[in-house]
């Protein structure tokens, strides 16, 4: 995953306003990298170019050696589909359907036969199998992040991004989903990128990028 | 997987969330209403076509006042057609010392040609069909005549010269157009012994005809052929024309029902915007997600393509299924007007209510569908960013076109679909426009108003777009409520009231000039009051402003028929109860009056009679003139006696002239009419009671079925209600939570509630009442042809229910949320 010379602007009361300023980094596979920074300093922003789900206003995403922006809209929600893994600070489950229906979800709009084999696996892996036909309604916020993670999972991600991922949680449990979250990471050796306020979350990985007001103004190994 | 088998697990699921409900109610309850009204009159129709050729006795009647020249019944049987003959006249019939006029029907083998005769042997006892006719030198006199004639099994009737055996009691006989006006009793005879009574002389009012079935084409081509070969006193009558009563009635049955069913049509649409919009907002999350998950926009469009047609589907064939078991409960009601046993209907009522849900659900839906499709993976990071654009009034015209084709086709007619249609967009543009200026009015008013009431009527006027959207659906359910409770109500009564529990029951005619006198003393000394006596004068229409009638100068086949008949002319000082000038004056009660007519204006119309044509008759012989002064329309439904034709005093006296009137018999007191007939035998009474029964009857079933098709389209306007409600539930709870971490106390949060909807109500109320008393206006003159009257009580009934029914349910639905605690329904929000 590379990001190069990404920019993003907007035009705010007819002044334009920077909010990513040329940021250039990459992540090797299998390695985990936290984006740091105050309110307003573009980590969510940075994530959602690096997912596609945006457009930038200059620079460029590689990811895997495709150019992320060369693509069309729907071109991206496939590679999306094919590499890309999400984890929310809001879950983001779907109400309507059980725990094991939300992991089984990316795996049957990819298309993959024996998605339910796949989807109990992945729900047993962060220990919520006993509770696969539960909705996310019935479940506690940690569970409700443990599905969304299994989600993420389930399709066996090159990388995976995840947005403020104990934001809504208490501690003890903030510190559980992240020892899932990097367990599971090592397993499936895919890059991680995650976006935090928490430095004790950041100190577990690898690298931590520090965000200021859309610049990059210090990177730790 | 492939995208449809994953639709149909996520319809599925969707299901079991209770998404997809308000939807597939309303379009079951629309396909339902559709198709039970469409099963059955597809059902009624073809018994009809059946029934109407036995009605006739066959497929064709050749109806002439002369016998037919044979050349017809060669053509028709080297067609391949099957043919008899019919002839029909009154004369006496005697037994003993006993005389009775009686209508004679001679009747030649193989009649009748469609339908069955049916007999008994004994009187009253139980009937069965006959595929014989009477054989010579027998005849079958009907269950009246026997009772008349006080004859026994075998005994002997004097026709003419003949005597003939009573062989069987005539119980039916198929083309005997109803009971109506069938002065006298009938006797059915072989053709065969008709020489032999010597009773057909020249000049004798002799009806012939010549009965004609076969192939449907054959039997046209033949009309066609016999049509250009017509001489005077010559008609041909098909299916078509048979039994025009039960027609008027069926066809009224059927508009009736058509626009009962075509409501709910509208209130799915309705129930399917408000449905469908709840669903999109409810799915802007889950679509982002699934963008985010890798689907692309063409998926995420055809995923919820195909679950709305297999949920229309779905939705549509149990629809069908209903209204297969509806349209059963309306064959009860009105079959047995029709036929004891209605053939079984084709699908193409099934296809058209398949249709109608399909139209209606994908018509209104794929706008917000296309919106889904559209929504931003960045959603999931951003909440706030919600779908791009809105479309306006024009994302509906697929929809628009769609139902207003339903419409028309439901209504099968361009007029009543064409006004139900044009009452309906009006309605949706009247309340838009209401609803914007009382939200104006409110902006100023909700200063005086309590907090509490405040914020409602706050909510209001924030929301203007939605309100005048909620405003608009509330009326427009309320007015179809409206219409069908309180304005149906009052048509009702105005069609049933045409027919008074007091409408005249017995007509009396053939009362001579000397018994005028008697009769009413006859009344008097019963201290009963003496019924109004109509002299009644015969004669031909001879020329109109000095030109003679030419009947093959009239086009119309009615106005043929009329001026080959007699007229009855009657005379009068007075403007008959129940008829009403529509042109020219009355003439003066007293002083000379010069010689003038009063016509009613239909048989004007049909005759091209005018204001001030002078027209001549012929009265036994003897010519007169006169003026045409004024045009009158009468009632015809009343019973009463009426004339086509009446003459200033002066004009008439001088011919002879017998008198008939009609009065209402309560049935306790049938023993005067066997009085009345010992005192003046030669008095003919017509007992119309039974054929107001059966009037009444019919009129009863099909106002029970026209309530029964209205049943779905009351459930439906609740279906509207409850869409529109859920529709906002969302986030009406939402507010609320917020409010409650804001301190507001419960009773507070109530007011505002209710000030909300009950505000909306009262609107939509408003608007829903002046609706359906503009609809019923038109409705009552422009269809129905019933007299209007407008109901005060619409205004303030229209108002209190809304403000009461929309203020209530909307609390009753968000209610559960007040006991809710606020932090979880704000984190489920977030």
């Amino acid at each position: 995953m590379q990001a190069i010379a990404l920019t993003k602007q907007v035009t705010s009361e007819g002044a334009p306003l920077i909010i990513l300023d040329q940021l250039d980094f990459s992540a090797s596979p299998g390695e985990s990298v936290a984006v740091l920074g105050a309110s307003g300093s573009g980590k969510s922003t940075l994530l959602g170019l690096l997912a596609g789900l945006d457009v930038p206003t200059g620079g460029k995403v590689l990811l895997e050696g495709t150019d992320l922006f060369a693509l069309d809209e729907d071109g991206r929600a496939a590679l999306r589909g094919r590499l890309v893994g999400f984890v929310f600070q809001s879950f983001q489950l779907l109400p309507a359907l059980t725990a094991l229906e939300n992991v089984m979800l990316p795996l049957e709009l990819a298309g993959v036969n024996g998605a339910r084999i796949e989807a109990v696996a992945a729900l047993e892996q962060v220990g919520l199998a006993q509770r696969a036909s539960h909705y996310p309604r019935q479940l506690s916020g940690g569970e409700q992040q443990r599905v969304a993670i299994a989600r993420a999972f389930s399709v066996n991600p090159r990388l995976l991004l995840a947005d403020e991922p104990t934001g809504n949680l208490d501690s003890a449990t903030g510190e559980r989903i992240i020892d899932l979250l990097f367990q599971l990471n090592e397993e499936h050796g895919t890059t991680l990128i995650l976006v935090t306020h928490d430095d004790s979350l950041a100190q577990r990985c690898k690298r931590r990028l520090h965000l200021d007001r859309g610049v990059l103004v210090r990177e730790v190994a | 997987m492939n995208s449809f088998a994953l639709s149909l697990r996520m319809l599925h699921r969707e299901w079991r969330a209770g998404e997809l409900r308000v939807l597939a109610v309303a379009l079951v309850i629309a396909v339902a209403s559709v198709t039970s009204v469409g099963f059955f009159t597809d059902r009624v129709g073809r018994a009809l076509a059946q029934q109407a050729n036995m009605l006739l006795g066959a497929d064709l009647a050749l109806i002439s006042d002369h016998p037919l020249d044979s050349v017809f019944e060669r053509e028709a049987l080297q067609r391949g057609l099957q043919t008899a003959h019919t002839l029909s006249f009154p004369s006496m019939v005697l037994h003993g010392e006993r005389a009775q006029l009686a209508e004679i029907k001679a009747v030649s083998r193989n009649y009748p040609l469609r339908g069955q005769l049916r007999v008994s042997q004994r009187p009253y006892a139980p009937d069965s069909a006959s595929s014989e006719i009477p054989e010579t030198g027998t005849v079958w006199p009907d269950q009246r005549l026997f009772n008349q004639m006080d004859v026994g099994a075998d005994t002997e009737l004097e026709v003419g010269t003949s005597h003939l055996a009573v062989s069987a009691i005539l119980t039916r006989e198929p083309d005997r157009a109803g009971v109506l006006f069938n002065i006298a009793p009938r006797l059915l005879m072989n053709i065969q012994d008709i020489p032999a009574t010597g009773l057909i002389q020249e000049g004798s009012r002799v009806s012939y005809r010549l009965l004609v079935a076969g192939e449907v084409g054959t039997v046209e081509s033949f009309r066609a052929w016999a049509a250009t070969r017509l001489k005077r006193g010559e008609r041909l009558e098909g299916v078509s024309d048979a039994r025009p009563e039960i027609r008027a009635a069926l066809s009224r049955a059927e508009r009736f029902l058509g626009l009962a069913a075509l409501t709910s049509i509208v209130l799915a649409a309705v129930a399917v915007v408000m449905a469908t919009r709840r669903f999109m907002a409810r799915h802007l999350d889950n679509c982002a997600v699934m963008r985010c998950l890798g689907a692309q926009q063409r998926l995420i469009f055809r995923l919820y393509l195909f679950q709305f047609l297999l949920l229309g589907m779905l939705a549509s064939l149990i629809g069908c299924l209903l209204g297969y078991f509806g349209q059963m409960v309306l064959a009860h009601q009105l079959g047995s007007l029709i036929s004891a046993d209605l053939p079984l209907p084709s699908m193409l009522p099934a296809v058209q209510g398949i249709l109608t849900g399909m139209v209606t659900l994908l018509g209104f839906s794929l706008p917000f569908l296309q919106q889904l499709k559209h929504v931003p993976a960045l959603r999931v990071l951003r909440r706030e960013i919600g779908p791009p654009g809105r479309f306006g009034l024009f994302g509906f015209a697929l929809g628009l076109a769609g139902i207003s084709g339903l419409v028309l086709w439901q209504a099968g007619d361009v007029r009543l679909g064409g006004y139900a249609l044009a009452g309906l967009f009006s309605a949706i543009l009247v309340a838009a426009l209401l609803a914007l200026l009382l939200i104006r009015a409110l902006s100023g008013m909700r200063r005086q108003a309590a907090a509490s009431w405040r914020y409602g009527l706050a909510n209001i006027a924030r929301r203007a777009g939605g309100s005048v959207v909620q405003v608009s659906a509330f009326s427009l359910g309320m007015l179809m409520l409206l219409l069908l409770t309180v304005v149906r109500g009052d048509l009702m009564q105005s069609w049933q009231s045409t027919l008074p529990a007091d409408a005249p029951n017995r007509f009396v005619i053939n009362i001579q000039p000397d018994q005028v006198k008697l009769l009413r003393e006859f009344f008097h000394a019963r201290h009963l009051p003496p019924p109004p006596l109509y002299p009644m004068v015969r004669g031909r229409l001879l020329a109109v402003n000095g030109k003679p009638v030419a009947t093959v100068e009239y086009p119309d086949q009615r106005a043929q028929r009329l001026l080959e008949r007699e007229f009855n002319l009657s005379w009068s000082d007075l403007l008959p109860d129940e008829n009403q000038l529509v042109a020219g004056k009355w003439w003066p009660q007293s002083g000379h009056v010069s010689a003038q007519l009063s016509v009613e204006e239909g048989i004007a119309q049909t005759l091209g009679i005018k204001l001030g044509d002078e027209l001549s008759y012929s009265v036994g012989g003897t010519n007169f003139g006169a003026r045409v002064a004024n045009l009158r329309k009468v009632n015809w439904d009343s019973f009463r006696v009426n004339f086509f034709v009446i003459a200033s005093p002066g004009v008439l006296e001088k011919f002879p002239a017998s008198y008939i009137t009609s009065f209402h018999l309560p049935e306790a007191q049938g023993g005067l009419l066997d009085e009345m007939v010992k005192a003046f035998p030669n008095l003919t009474v017509i007992d119309v009671a039974a054929v107001m029964n059966e009037v009444r009857t019919i009129m009863d079933r099909v106002a029970g079925a026209v309530e029964f098709v209205f049943l779905f389209t009351w459930v439906m306007g609740f279906t509207v209600l409850y869409a529109a409600i859920a529709a906002t539930r969302d986030e009406r709870v939402y507010e609320t939570a917020i409010l409650r971490t804001l301190g507001a106390s419960r009773r507070q949060l109530l007011a505002g509630l209710f000030a909300e909807f009950a505000g909306i109500g009262l609107l939509a109320g408003l608007v829903a009442a002046l609706g359906a008393s503009g609809t019923s206006y038109i409705l009552s003159t422009r269809i129905l042809s019933l007299p209007y009257v407008f109901n005060f009580w619409l205004l303030p009934v229209g108002m209190l229910a809304g403000t009461v029914a929309i203020g209530v349910a909307g609390i009753a639905g968000c209610y559960s949320v007040l006991n809710q605690p606020p932090l979880q329904t704000i984190r489920n929000s977030s």
